[in-house]
């Protein structure tokens, strides 16, 4: 498989504050890569990062930032918007919000395809009815023209990621997609996502803090803690065998039906996010890590355990059973 | 949408009537009209020959009610001073107030929509800053101080322009600038703060995702959902600038309606004041409602309500 969107070294800072600090993630081809950690720690600031969409202030650099094999960093605004909407698109976590009140469902699909694709007015409005379709959305000549406050919440998400299909993507980025969305809707959008994915063959970068999602749907998935990716791996071998003492946390603190008895404490990490000072070094989850040591205020190396799996820790394999022996 | 308009119809309606009473009222509260027709010099007999002649010796209410019901019909009784029907009066004068009105929202328009948007682009930036410092002056400058500035620099001085009197469209350029300088800071304002708020939006990120132009996401997505305050505002400063052109007209010797008033108001003709103020107090209304009715076209939510 081919990268097709690889970032190394994502650094993000808002005036003195850094948001990321060295993110670095690679996105396959036909690859569903989930993005995971707790509210603060950076995921939303990384995708908007990828896209060039940081708010006013923000301030982006990398040592690799890569779409389809070009370098993406040194482009103008002129030049990534006609990437953006074209090969790659995104869509956001408010769907109440990130429609334009003023326009049609219709008029706000049919401007992308003709935006990037010159495609007439009958071609447009026959493509946004075709995927409307194609997201479950049943009678889409009406839906097309009403206005975004006569359509649901979770409407408004499928109508979203229609409008970001229309030009047929390579890579879609969904920044926490269902979490303004009620659970029953949660779940028909994350199949939906599943099935465009299979279907389409692009590749999603999908940003959640929801494990029981990227269980369901990842190939791989990227932890990311305080501006860092800490850990990356294959879904299945992250969940067999989690490294890194925050991602085992993470996982604690999910019950599984069958493993977690009725009356056990569910588990939580201790402490929040910390805000991480200008020219900080060490692991940033050092004061909330039960096993951290002096090492940990080194610079922390990279280690591989296992195939496709990377931890960013200073801790040996196994380090868990050897303390608790 | 039929429901709004209806609402806002009855809205505009019941303020009109409102405003015809007034009217009304103010005169008739303002001292006694027979007396003040009469002139200083005027005797007892010669009060009460005017008196019976207006119809001033019948009861308010009836007087009220008559007068309504001609003012409905658009008779305003005969003016004392031009000797003339006041409703004929006051329509071969409203096209040039009209028009002066007009060209100075669309002077006002095109200056601060621009700036306004360019101002929100660079949020606090050294143009922001002067746009902001040029609005303030705008706002503390005298209207009519200004006129006499315009007249001697583009009147005298380049002699680009005429003073003043009525004519052709040279007439109004000056008059119109003078009338769009005090619409210009608060449109400008407004436009400013619209476009600020409406580009930090949740949509206008999406249309940068969605890769559009820099210019369809400022003009189309962004400045499409700030108009809306905007063209409130708009309605009420050209109700402002045709109220206000009774300075403006006096100031650059333009017969229309302003300059009527003012000859009026100093000879004592009461039905031509009282007619002008209802006229210009009902295209107050009117632009109210036209601005409301715009604003339906632009924000499909209100259409709905």
């Amino acid at each position: 498989m081919s990268a097709l969107l690889e970032v190394q070294g994502l650094r993000v800072t808002f005036g003195g504050t850094a948001a990321v600090r060295g993110a670095s993630l690679t996105v396959n081809k036909g690859e569903t890569h989930c993005l995971v950690g707790e509210s603060g720690c950076g995921k939303s600031v990384t995708s908007l990062a990828i896209m060039a969409l940081l708010a006013k202030g923000g301030r982006r650099e990398a040592d690799v930032l890569s779409f389809a094999g070009q370098d993406i960093r040194g482009l103008n605004e002129r030049q990534m918007s006609r990437l953006r909407g074209d090969r790659m698109a995104m869509i956001f976590q408010e769907p109440m919000t990130s429609l334009n009140p003023a326009y049609t469902v219709g008029s706000q699909m049919t401007e992308v395809l003709r935006r990037h694709r010159g495609a007439s007015r009958v071609q447009a409005v026959d493509r946004a009815a075709e995927l409307l379709g194609r997201v479950g959305i049943t009678a889409p000549g009406l839906r097309l023209g009403q206005f975004p406050h006569q359509l649901s919440g979770g409407l408004r998400q499928r109508v979203m990621i229609a409008m970001a299909l229309m030009c047929d993507p390579e890579l879609l980025i969904a920044d926490e997609p269902t979490t303004a969305l009620d659970v029953t809707v949660q779940a028909q959008i994350l199949r939906l996502l599943a099935g465009i994915q299979k279907d389409l063959g692009l590749g999603i970068l999908l940003i959640t803090h929801d494990l029981g999602v990227v269980a369901r749907i990842a190939d791989r998935v990227s932890v990311m803690y305080a501006g860092e990716v800490v850990e990356s791996a294959p879904t299945a071998a992250l969940f067999a065998d989690p490294q890194h003492p925050y991602t085992r946390g993470l996982l604690a603190c999910v019950p599984v039906p069958g493993k977690v008895k009725r009356g056990d404490p569910l588990g939580s990490i201790p402490g929040v996010v910390p805000r991480i000072p200008p020219g900080f070094r060490g692991c940033a989850f050092r004061d909330r890590c039960a096993y951290a040591h002096a090492e940990c205020a080194g610079t922390i190396p990279r280690r591989g355990a296992g195939a496709g799996h990377e931890v960013l820790c200073t801790l040996p394999p196994g380090y868990a059973s050897r303390v608790a022996a | 949408m039929l429901r709004f308009l209806l609402r806002r119809l009855a809205v505009a309606l019941l303020v009109a009537l409102t405003v015809l009473t007034l009217s009304f009222l103010l005169t008739r509260l303002s001292g006694d009209l027979a007396i003040s027709i009469a002139g200083p010099n005027a005797t007892q007999e010669d009060v009460d020959i005017i008196r019976r002649a207006y119809g001033l010796n019948r009861p308010l209410t009836q007087q009220y009610l008559d007068w309504l019901v001609r003012a409905v019909q658009g008779d305003f009784g005969d003016s004392f001073f031009f000797k003339d029907r006041v409703a004929k009066l006051i329509a071969s004068r409203l096209p040039i107030t009209m028009t002066l009105g007009l060209v100075g929202l669309a002077i006002a328009l095109v200056v601060s929509l621009p700036l306004g948007i360019i101002a929100a682009v660079r949020e606090n930036s050294w143009v922001d800053r002067s746009v902001m410092m040029v609005a303030l002056i705008g706002q503390a400058m005298p209207s009519f101080w200004l006129g006499l500035i315009l007249m001697v620099v583009l009147g005298l001085n380049l002699g680009w322009l005429p003073i003043s009197g009525t004519g052709g469209w040279e007439y109004y350029v000056m008059p119109g600038i003078v009338l769009a300088f005090s619409a210009i800071p608060s449109l400008m304002r407004l436009t400013r703060s619209g476009m600020i708020e409406a580009l930090s939006s949740d949509y206008i990120r999406t249309a940068r995702a969605k890769g559009l132009s820099r210019l369809s996401i400022l003009v189309k997505h962004g400045f499409r959902n700030a108009a809306i305050p905007v063209v409130s505002i708009a309605a009420v400063q050209l109700g402002f600038m045709l109220g206000g052109s009774i300075v403006i007209e006096s100031v650059f010797a333009m017969h229309g309606v302003g300059y009527l008033a003012w000859e009026s108001i100093g000879k004592n003709d009461f039905p031509v004041v009282q007619a002008v103020v209802l006229v210009l107090a009902l295209l107050y209304i009117a632009l109210t409602l036209l601005a409301d009715m715009l604003n339906a076209v632009l924000d499909p939510r209100l259409r709905s309500a």
